[in-house]
C-alpha cells in the first residue's frame, strides 16, 4: 500500500449547510484554506462564521455537505481529522480549575503529542508563560488566559488552526505579538489558518484571502488589501460595513 | 480506543482532586459519618433485641454496600460536573478524543475515587464496629461486582440526562439514590413491600444482592440463580446507558448543544 500524497489544501469544505428547522444559518458554502495560507472569515454577528467553524470542529452536524481536513472526510473518520486541527476562541477557554502546565499537559495527551513535556516548555516560553506556568487558568487576566489557549492551539502543531477572534482580549502590543507568531505557525509548519476577527485592521495586515459572509451565503472572496477598491470602497472596514448593512445593495453599487 | 486520551481524562481528574481539599474530603468523610452512625445503631439494636440477631453484617453491612454503591455513580457524575463547571465540552469534543474513551476515563476514574471511600468503610465497620466479611465468603465479590456495574450504569444514564437537559438539572441527579432504596430493600426483606413495589424491585439488580446477604446470614445458603439475574440485568444497564449517553451525544451534536452548552441555551 502506497502513501497517499499529501492534499493541497489543509481544509476543503464543499457545500456546507446547516438548517434548524426552517432558519438556514449556513446555505451551501463552499471554500478551502491552503498550505501556508491564513484566509479571514468575516461578516455581521450572526452571519454563520461560529456555525461554520463548530461545523468544522465536529461539534455541530452539518445538515448536508462535507469537509475533508488534510484530505481526511471528517464525517467518515472524525478523530483522525480533528487530530490534525486545534483552535483557540474567546468562548471556550480553557479549564479555570487547573493550572497552565496541567491543563497543557491534558491537551498534550488527548491530542497526542510527542515528547509533550519538552513541547510545553517551548509553548511556555513562546507565549511568555513560564511564570504561570503553576498558576490555575481561572486567576490569570484575560489577556493571559487567551496566551494559554493559543498554547494548547498550537501543542499538536496542527495542519488546520481554526481561530475566532483570537486577539478580541489582547492589547495592541500582545495582539501584534501573538499576530506574528501565528504568522511564523504558519511559515513554520506549512498548516493553513481559518481565522475570525472583527477587527479590519489586523485582517488586512495577517489574512491573504477573505472570505465576507452574510445571512449564511460567502458573498464575497479575494485579496483584502485590493477588494475594497474592487467594490468601490477605501477600506476593508468601509465594505464590512456596507456589505453588513445592505448586502445586495453593496453588491450592485460594486 | 487510545489509551493516552482514556488516560488524560483520568489524569485531569487526579489534579483535580489532589488540588483541592473541598474535593478529596467528601471522598471518605460522608462515608466515614454513614459508618460511624450506623456502627452505633447496630450496636444499640444488638444490646435491645432479645432475639440474638446480629444487626452489624445485616445493616451495617448492606449500607456499607450501598454507600459504596452511590460513590460509584457519584464518581462519574462528579468527574463529567467538571466539565460542566469549566464549560470545557468545547475544548474536549472539538478534540481527536472519542466517546468511549471519555467515558472510560469517567469510569476509571470512578474506580478509583470510589476505592477510596471502600477502604475508609471497610476500615471503620470492620476496625471499630467488628464487622466481618467472611459470612459472605465468595459470595462478596459478585455482591460488589453487581453494585458496582449499577453504579457505573446509572453514573452513564444520569450524565447523558445532564447533557441532554442541561447544568440546571444537575438536582435531579443527587436523590436518585435515595429514590432507588426503598425499592432495592437495602435494610428490609423486599417481602416487607407491598406487591407494586415488588415489581420495581425486581428490576432492580441491588434489590438481588441484598436479598442474597440476608439469605446467607439467615440461612447460609442463597439462590445463585437469582444473583445471576441480579448480574445480567447490571451489565444490560450499562449496555443501556452507554447507548443512551451515545444518543444524547449525537442529539447534542446535531442541535449544537455541545457547542453552546448552558442552562439558557436548553429547554
Amino acid at each position: 500500500m502506497t502513501a497517499s500524497p499529501p492534499a493541497e489544501n489543509v481544509l476543503s469544505v464543499s457545500e456546507l449547510s446547516k438548517a434548524y428547522g426552517s432558519t438556514v444559518a449556513v446555505d451551501k458554502i463552499s471554500f478551502a484554506v491552503g498550505r501556508n495560507e491564513i484566509v479571514g472569515l468575516l461578516g455581521p454577528n450572526g452571519a454563520g462564521k461560529t456555525t461554520t467553524i463548530d461545523m468544522i470542529l465536529g461539534v455541530l452536524e452539518p445538515t448536508s455537505g462535507s469537509i475533508q481536513i488534510d484530505g481526511v472526510d471528517l464525517r467518515k473518520n472524525r478523530s483522525r481529522a480533528l487530530g490534525c486541527t486545534n483552535f483557540a476562541a474567546v468562548y471556550a477557554p480553557v479549564p479555570g480549575n487547573l493550572t497552565v502546565y496541567q491543563n497543557l499537559r491534558i491537551f498534550g495527551m488527548i491530542y497526542g503529542v510527542r515528547d509533550l513535556k519538552e513541547r510545553i516548555e517551548e509553548l511556555l516560553e513562546q507565549f511568555d508563560l513560564t511564570r504561570f506556568r503553576d498558576v490555575k487558568c481561572g486567576v490569570l487576566s484575560s489577556g493571559e488566559q487567551t496566551r494559554v489557549s493559543l498554547a494548547k492551539a498550537m501543542l499538536n502543531r496542527p495542519r488546520l488552526l481554526l481561530l475566532d477572534e483570537p486577539t478580541a482580549s489582547l492589547d495592541p502590543s500582545v495582539a501584534q505579538e501573538v499576530r506574528d507568531q501565528i504568522r511564523e505557525f504558519v511559515a513554520r509548519t506549512h498548516g493553513g489558518v481559518l481565522w475570525t476577527s472583527h477587527n479590519m485592521y489586523e485582517v488586512e495586515e495577517v489574512c491573504r484571502r477573505v472570505l465576507f459572509l452574510s445571512k449564511g451565503k460567502v458573498l464575497l472572496e479575494g485579496d483584502p488589501r485590493t477588494l475594497p477598491r474592487e467594490h468601490g470602497k477605501q477600506t476593508l472596514e468601509e465594505l464590512f460595513i456596507a456589505l453588513a448593512r445592505e448586502p445586495l445593495v453593496a453588491l450592485e453599487a460594486s | 480506543m487510545d489509551m493516552t486520551r482514556t488516560s488524560a481524562i483520568i489524569l485531569r481528574q487526579v489534579y483535580l482532586v489532589r488540588g483541592s481539599v473541598s474535593r478529596l474530603v467528601p471522598l471518605f468523610v460522608w462515608v466515614g459519618v454513614d459508618m460511624i452512625l450506623w456502627g452505633f445503631i447496630t450496636r444499640y439494636l444488638n444490646s435491645v433485641s432479645s432475639s440474638g440477631f446480629n444487626f452489624v453484617p445485616a445493616m451495617l453491612g448492606a449500607v456499607l454496600l450501598w454507600d459504596f454503591f452511590i460513590r460509584v455513580m457519584q464518581g462519574i457524575t462528579m468527574a463529567f460536573f467538571e466539565d460542566v463547571w469549566s464549560r470545557n465540552f468545547l475544548n474536549f469534543f472539538a478534540t481527536p478524543l472519542q466517546i468511549s474513551e471519555y467515558l472510560s476515563g469517567l469510569v476509571v476514574s470512578s474506580i478509583a475515587t470510589s476505592s477510596i471511600g471502600l477502604m475508609v468503610m471497610l476500615l471503620l465497620a470492620t476496625g471499630v464496629f467488628g464487622l466481618s466479611f467472611f459470612v459472605y465468603g465468595a459470595m462478596l465479590a459478585p455482591f460488589i461486582l453487581i453494585l458496582f456495574l449499577v453504579g457505573i450504569a446509572l453514573g452513564i444514564f444520569a450524565v447523558a440526562l445532564v447533557l441532554r437537559l442541561g447544568p440546571a438539572s444537575e438536582w435531579f441527579i443527587w436523590p436518585i439514590p435515595a429514590v432507588l432504596s426503598p425499592f432495592a430493600g437495602v435494610f428490609y426483606p423486599l417481602t416487607t413491600l407491598p406487591h407494586w413495589m415488588r415489581l420495581i424491585s425486581y428490576f432492580l439488580p441491588p434489590s438481588y444482592v441484598f436479598e442474597s446477604m440476608r439469605a446467607i446470614l439467615a440461612t447460609r445458603t442463597m439462590s445463585v440463580s437469582s444473583l445471576f439475574w441480579g448480574g445480567g440485568l447490571a451489565v444490560l444497564y450499562v449496555l443501556l446507558a452507554c447507548w443512551f449517553f451515545q444518543r444524547t451525544y449525537r442529539h447534542a451534536v446535531r442541535t449544537g448543544l455541545i457547542a453552546r452548552y448552558s442552562a439558557e441555551t436548553v429547554s
